[in-house]
C-alpha cells in the first residue's frame, strides 16, 4: 500500500540558514505519527513544504502518492492542514468560515459533516458567532475543522493543543483518536506535550536542527532506551546526539 | 468550478459586509468632488459645445470611483489576509493560479460597477445625463476595473504591511487619477502636463468612458481601447506569472 506521506531528502534554506537538511521520512496509511523536536529544529518548515505553503530547495514530497508541486490538486485534497498559528478570518462567523471552506474544495451542500465536526469539537453553540469574537481555544478548535471539512485522508496538526485547556485537549484528542482508528486517517502532529505524544502515537520521529536523529515505534524507542517516559527518551537522543556528532 | 465561485462568493461578501466603508464612504467623497468642482465651475464652458462642466464632470468621476475602488477591493483584502494570515486558508486549497486570479479580480469589477452606478444614479438626479454608446460604457467599464484590479492584487502581493498599502495609494494611485484628465479637458492644459497625461492609463480610462456617455472626448476610442486593452492585458499576464511564481505567497 501506498504510504500516505512520503519524504525524500528534503532540504531548505532561509538565507545561509538551513532548516531542514536531507530529511526522509514515511508515514504508512492509518499511522499516528509524532514529530518532536525542539524549538526552532523544523518542524513547522516541513509541514509547510508538505502542505505546499513554501517551496523545498530540493526533495520530493508526496501525499497519498500523489507529488505536492507536480500534482498539487490531488495532494491538497489528500491533506487537511492545522496550522500552528492561531489564524482566523474577522468578517466571517464559524459556520460561514467552514462552508466558505468547504467550497474551496468543491463541496456545496456540507452541512451534517460541518454540524458532525463542530458538535465534536463542542463548537455547536458558537457556529452563528463571529470569529472575533472567539477565545483562543476556540479558534484553535475551527482551526481544526476546517482542515477537516473535506474530508482529508492525511490530517497534519501543527502544535494543536497550544492554549487550549486540559479537559477540552482530552474530548480534542479523543475525536482525533476517533478519526484515526475507526475512520483510517492517517495523523501526523507536532506538539510540546511529549505525554500526549506517547499516549497517543504508534510512531515518532525526532528531529534536531533540521535533522531527523531518531525515528521508530514508541514502544521500540522505549524498550531499547529501557525507559518508560518519553521524556526521558526525548532528552537522551537530544543529549547523545551532541557528544556523538560534536565537530 | 465551485472553488473558484466560493472565493469570488466570499470576497464579494468580504466588502459587503462593511458596505459603509466599501460603498458608502466612496459614493459620499466623489459626490462631494462633484458639488464643489460643479458648484465653483457652473458657468464655465467646456471645450464641447453643448456639454455643461457637470456633465464633462460626472463620468470622469464616476470612472475614477470605478478604477479605485477596484484597486483598493483586490489590494486591501490580500493586504490584509497576509497581514492576519488566513491567505493559508486559500493558498491550501487545490484553487489554481487561474481561478485565483479571477475571483479576486471579478470581485474588484463588481465593487467598481456597484460604487461607479450609485454614483452615477446619484448624479442622474440633479444633472441631465445623456447615454451616447452603452457598448463602449460597458466595454470600458470592464476593461478598466480589470486593469485596476489586476494592478490591485499586484500591490497586495508586493506590499507587507498595511503603511506599505499608502505607498501606492500615495504614490501611485492618486497621481495617476489626478492627472487622468477626470476634472478638466487635457486640451485645457499646459503642453508638459497634456503630454504627461497621455503616457497614463488612466486617461484613456476615462476619455473613453466619458465617450461611452457623452459622445465625445479627447481621443478617439479605438485609441483608448487599444491602450487600456494592452494595459489590462500585460497587467493580466504580469499578475498571473507573479501569482505562479509564489513569489510573497509561498516562501
Ligand atoms: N520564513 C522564515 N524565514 C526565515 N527563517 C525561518 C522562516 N521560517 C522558519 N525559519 C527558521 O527555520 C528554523 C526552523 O523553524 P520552524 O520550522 O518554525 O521550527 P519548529 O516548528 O520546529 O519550532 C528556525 O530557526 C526558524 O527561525
Ligand atoms: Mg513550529
Amino acid at each position: 500500500m501506498q504510504p500516505a506521506i512520503e519524504i525524500q531528502h528534503l532540504r531548505k534554506s532561509f538565507g545561509s540558514m538551513q532548516a531542514l537538511k536531507g530529511v526522509s521520512l514515511q508515514v504508512p496509511q492509518g499511522d499516528f505519527f509524532a514529530l518532536l523536536g525542539p524549538n526552532g529544529a523544523g518542524k513547522t518548515t516541513l509541514i509547510n513544504a508538505l502542505a505546499g505553503l513554501s517551496r523545498p530547495d530540493s526533495g520530493v514530497l508526496r501525499l497519498m502518492g500523489h507529488d505536492v508541486l507536480k500534482d498539487y490538486r490531488a495532494a491538497r485534497r489528500s491533506v487537511g492542514v492545522v496550522p500552528q498559528e492561531l489564524v482566523f478570518d474577522p468578517f466571517f462567523t464559524v459556520r460561514e468560515t467552514l462552508r466558505i471552506q468547504s467550497g474551496y474544495f468543491g463541496l456545496r451542500h456540507n452541512d451534517d459533516w460541518i454540524d458532525d465536526i463542530l458538535f465534536n469539537l463542542q463548537l455547536a453553540d458558537k457556529a452563528e458567532a463571529n470569529m472575533r469574537t472567539l477565545s483562543g481555544g476556540m479558534k484553535r478548535r475551527v482551526l481544526i475543522a476546517q482542515a477537516l471539512v473535506h474530508r482529508p485522508p492525511v490530517i497534519v496538526l501543527d502544535e494543536p493543543t497550544a492554549g487550549v485547556d486540559v479537559e477540552l485537549r482530552q474530548s480534542l484528542w479523543k475525536f482525533i483518536q476517533r478519526l484515526n482508528q475507526k475512520e483510517g486517517h492517517t495523523i501526523l502532529l507536532t506538539t510540546h506535550y511529549l505525554d500526549e505524544a506517547e499516549a497517543l502515537c504508534r510512531r515518532v520521529a525526532i528531529l534536531k536542527q533540521g535533522q531527523i536523529v531518531a525515528m521508530d515505534e514508541l514502544h521500540h524507542l522505549l524498550q531499547s532506551y529501557h525507559s518508560d517516559s518519553l521524556e526521558e527518551v526525548f532528552v537522551a537522543i537530544l543529549h547523545q546526539d551532541e557528544s556523538v556528532r560534536g565537530p | 468550478m465551485q472553488g473558484f465561485r466560493t472565493l469570488l462568493f466570499k470576497e464579494i461578501l468580504r466588502f459587503w459586509k462593511v458596505w459603509f466603508q466599501t460603498i458608502l464612504a466612496p459614493l459620499i467623497s466623489t459626490l462631494l468632488y462633484l458639488l464643489v468642482f460643479a458648484q465653483v465651475m457652473a458657468g464655465r464652458p467646456t471645450l464641447y459645445p453643448g456639454v455643461t462642466y457637470g456633465a464633462f464632470l460626472i463620468p470622469g468621476l464616476v470612472m475614477m470611483s470605478m478604477l479605485q475602488n477596484a484597486f483598493a477591493n483586490t489590494s486591501s483584502s490580500l493586504v490584509q489576509s497576509k497581514v492576519t494570515g488566513n491567505l493559508v486558508f486559500i493558498l491550501l486549497t487545490p484553487l489554481s493560479t487561474w481561478e485565483f486570479y479571477w475571483a479576486y479580480v471579478l470581485a474588484a469589477v463588481v465593487r467598481g460597477v456597484l460604487v461607479g452606478s450609485v454614483v452615477w444614479l446619484t448624479a442622474w438626479f440633479f444633472f441631465e445625463l445623456p447615454l451616447a454608446h452603452g457598448l463602449w460604457l460597458a466595454i470600458f467599464t470592464l476593461l478598466a476595473t480589470i486593469m485596476a484590479g489586476s494592478l490591485g492584487i499586484l500591490a497586495g502581493i508586493w506590499a507587507e504591511k498595511f503603511d506599505q498599502m499608502a505607498v501606492w495609494q500615495n504614490f501611485v494611485i492618486l497621481p495617476l487619477t489626478f492627472l487622468s484628465g477626470a476634472f478638466y479637458s487635457i486640451h485645457a492644459l499646459p503642453p508638459f502636463w497634456a503630454q504627461m497625461t497621455r503616457f497614463n492609463p488612466f486617461f484613456y480610462a476615462i476619455d473613453g468612458f466619458r465617450y461611452g456617455l457623452l459622445g465625445v472626448g479627447d481621443v478617439s476610442p479605438w485609441t483608448s481601447l487599444f491602450v487600456v486593452g494592452t494595459t489590462g492585458l500585460a497587467l493580466s499576464w504580469l499578475t498571473l506569472a507573479v501569482l505562479r511564481s509564489g513569489w510573497r505567497l509561498r516562501t
